[in-house]
């Protein structure tokens, strides 16, 4: 009997063995009922270290900011019933942005489930369409393997969220551990390599392009550090001009001249004219989001279109590409690469030149230019002196959801991948500081800034207080114009400028608010006080929030108005006459 | 082809791994993404295995199509998609039971045109039929179509199982 009993623990004993196995240091959660006997063996260890939150919400971002900054997966533990339900959002953002998370929800013991228990939710049910994958755990004995698994499809192919439900009485039940390489029965394999010929005709294709351009987004991220060095060789190889979406910045440095700054809705000019006008188009980890294309059918018109993809689903799915690649970035960038060079493709100089001038034309316009002001602090401002003064560090940048977040991603300049933490494919405002929390976390001597609205950062501010707790020293950096500034924007070029409920008319104190949390707040009202105040924050060993108090009703430009092509764009400066059709306005 | 609108129906094979959730992924996927059902069948076809084949016929443009295999290809416990309206010759079977209730020439109406669709019948009172019917959709359309005004009470169709013609195995 109690030879049996030697290999036999209890399920939660077997969540943290499993948690150990695969290397986890940290963990983000909050305690409740369906979730004790795992806060129980927790509390007996040492090594894994659990960060409490405020929100579940905050887990589950927080869990996002360590993932995206580290490469590793996040885990977040949330009880049951609201426990589950306040890290839906957390979870659906982290399926649209591809960010491999592992999510253990505790569960009413499993005779309770389907009777409307206290604290009970269909937690498999409402995650099924915001996760990648997800299970209800029925019998301890599959528990390990269930662990395992659910690790392994977070973190294979495309990354995403998966959860674990786990029934309070099967936390309490005897069963077997099974560790990692005892798991036989993974069905999901996705492709690594890509097909040869395909990336031979891509090769191909791209050293006959005469107004070629790379278009990048966050599968180059994803597929790790090395994917990001070899996409720089192979750009550095072609000489060719390469942008980037919102969520792959970083993986080609700013600072080369190669690259053409972001593009879509509110990326550079010349960006966004050279995918216009461009020959091949050559997408590596992007999905043609909409905020890319704008109006689909005026995108790049004339371009041949080769896409790498992991997700064969990403395909053809709401544009059509010529060379469709399925496959991890990093091996088909190392084939790309070696066919590139094994069969000496040489682009065609005077046509490369010739498109580079075009594009230099395009950058006289400096789409990112804005009126400077002597009195009061112009948003893009504040991010410029932000860049300048803590370029010299290791600085990780997270953002909240807005006008801040496309000025940050405007104006701040990345020269590495996993540095910049923002919440893409679903906009979700509050991601900053919490996302920031857990950059934090993974990288303890880092410099790390939230770049917040003063709108978005209260979504989820209760997260100052885990700062606090752990004493993480987050900047949030406020820019704060008392609106919901996209949201104005919008309503002042599409909606005749009435402001429906966009102005916050009663909002905290914000240095009062952080001494309240037990940190340290500063304020900056005007440019001449910003770089001090600024060098403040950064020399603060603590967690700040930094009230940045900039012009209420900047716009965020170069735009492109929904349903416009590419070309269409406003810039700053022009007068602003925008003719959206219906249609157009009924866009997002 | 990509621009193609026209809208056609495809009947797709999805095999599965029998768990729990499985079949409310497949079904979410298409209430989801906001793509047709015209019929799903689903059930277990290897019990060692844990394997189950759902059949489903959709419809859509080319793009849309090929947009639904790669979102059923995507979901974890899928182990393969085939699309047996391009990718096979294939077999299409849907049953049905119809439920007739009458009396007099109705009745024997009802049981002549039975006899001509070959169906059988399962259950008889002095008053009504059950007939069992398998065949094409378009069959059971036509037989359903038929005994209507010879008294149909009820209709139970299974939805279409289908097969791909020839020695492979999908």
């Amino acid at each position: 009997m109690s030879d049996q009993k030697t290999d036999q623990m209890t399920g939660a004993e077997i969540v943290i063995k499993a948690l150990k196995d695969q290397c986890v240091e940290h963990i983000f959660g909050y305690p409740g009922g369906a979730v004790l006997p795992i806060y129980d063996e927790i509390f007996k260890q040492d090594w894994l270290h659990h960060i409490l939150v405020r929100h579940e919400q905050g887990a589950a971002h927080a869990a996002e900011g360590y993932a995206r900054s580290t490469g590793k997966c996040g885990v977040l533990l949330v009880t049951s019933g609201p426990g589950a339900t306040n890290a839906v959002t957390g979870l659906t953002d982290a399926l649209m942005d591809s960010i491999p998370l592992v999510c253990i929800t505790g569960q009413v013991p499993t005779h309770l489930i389907g009777s409307d228990a206290f604290q009970e939710c269909d937690t498999v049910g409402i995650t099924r369409p915001c996760t990648k994958h997800n299970y209800l755990v029925k019998s301890v004995d599959e528990l390990a393997e269930i662990m395992h698994e659910a690790f392994y499809i977070a973190t294979s192919g495309r990354p995403g969220p998966v959860v674990i439900d786990i029934p309070k009485d099967i936390q309490f039940a005897p069963g077997a551990y099974m560790s990692p390489e005892k798991v036989s029965k993974v069905s999901y394999q996705p492709p690594k390599k890509g097909d040869l010929n395909g990336i031979r005709e891509a090769a191909e294709l791209i050293a006959s392009a005469k107004k070629p351009v790379f278009y990048t987004g966050g599968g180059v991220i994803n597929a790790g550090p090395v994917a990001s060095k070899l996409l720089r060789e192979f750009v550095g190889l072609t000489g060719y001009p390469i942008t980037s979406t919102l969520m792959g910045l970083g993986a080609f440095p700013a600072s080369d001249d190669q690259w053409l700054g972001m593009l879509g809705m509110h990326g550079t000019y010349e960006a966004n004219m050279a995918m216009h006008d461009c020959d091949v188009m050559i997408n590596i980890g992007a999905r043609f989001d909409d905020r890319i294309t704008g109006r689909l059918d005026a995108f790049s018109p004339n371009s041949k279109k080769i896409h790498v993809d992991i997700d064969p689903s990403s395909i053809n799915k709401t544009v059509h590409v010529d060379v469709p690649i399925v496959g991890d970035v990093a091996h088909v960038l190392e084939d790309m690469i070696r066919i590139w060079k094994e069969t000496a493709c040489s682009p065609d100089k005077k046509a490369i030149a010739d498109w580079w001038q075009e594009i230099d034309g395009w950058r006289k316009v400096n789409s990112l230019g804005f009126e400077k002001s002597d009195t009061i602090i112009k948003p893009q401002y504040a991010v410029q002196r932000l860049y300048e003064l803590s370029k010299d560090k290791d600085v990780y940048i997270s953002t909240e959801v807005g006008q801040h977040q496309m000025w940050a991603a405007q104006h701040f300049h990345f020269e590495e991948p996993n540095h910049w933490m923002t919440s893409g494919g679903l906009g979700t405002m509050g991601y900053g500081l919490p996302a920031a929390i857990g950059t934090q976390i993974a990288h303890s001597e880092a410099l790390v800034i939230d770049i917040a609205g003063e709108a978005s950062v209260l979504m989820n501010m209760q997260e100052m207080s885990t700062a606090v707790q752990y004493n993480l020293p987050v900047k949030i950096f406020i820019l704060n114009n008392e609106y919901m500034g996209m949201v104005r924007q919008w309503q002042e070029l599409l909606h005749g400028g009435r402001y429906s409920h966009s102005y916050s008319e009663a909002l905290p104190d914000f240095v009062k608010l952080a001494e309240a949390y037990g940190a340290t707040g500063i304020r900056a009202t005007n440019p001449g006080e910003l770089d001090e105040a600024i060098t403040q924050m950064i020399n603060t060993p603590g967690p700040v929030i930094f009230d940045c108090v900039v012009s209420k009703d900047e716009n965020c430009f170069p735009m492109i108005p929904s349903g416009k092509a590419h070309n269409e764009m406003i810039l700053a400066g022009e007068p602003v006459d925008v003719e959206v059709s219906e249609e157009g306005k009924a866009l997002v | 082809m990509m621009n193609d609108q026209s809208i056609e129906a495809h009947t797709l094979s999805v095999l599965v791994e029998n768990a729990a959730g499985v079949l409310a992924r497949v079904i979410g996927l298409f209430s989801g993404r906001g793509y047709n059902i015209e019929s799903l069948t689903v059930a277990e076809v290897d019990g060692e295995a844990h394997m189950s084949r759902i059949t489903i016929v959709t419809s859509g443009s080319p793009m849309v199509i090929e947009q639904i295999k790669a979102q059923l290809s995507r979901i974890v416990p899928v182990s393969r998609v085939t699309d047996l309206t391009v990718e096979a010759e294939a077999i299409e079977r849907e049953m049905a039971l119809v439920k007739v209730a009458g009396i007099g020439e109705k009745r024997v109406e009802a049981l002549r045109v039975s006899e001509s669709f070959r169906a059988r019948v399962v259950d008889t009172t002095h008053e009504s039929f059950v007939f069992e019917l398998t065949g094409a959709k378009s069959k059971i359309d036509a037989f359903v179509h038929l005994m209507r005004p010879l008294g149909l009470k009820e209709v139970s169709r299974t939805g279409i199982a289908a097969i791909a013609r020839g020695p492979e195995a999908m």
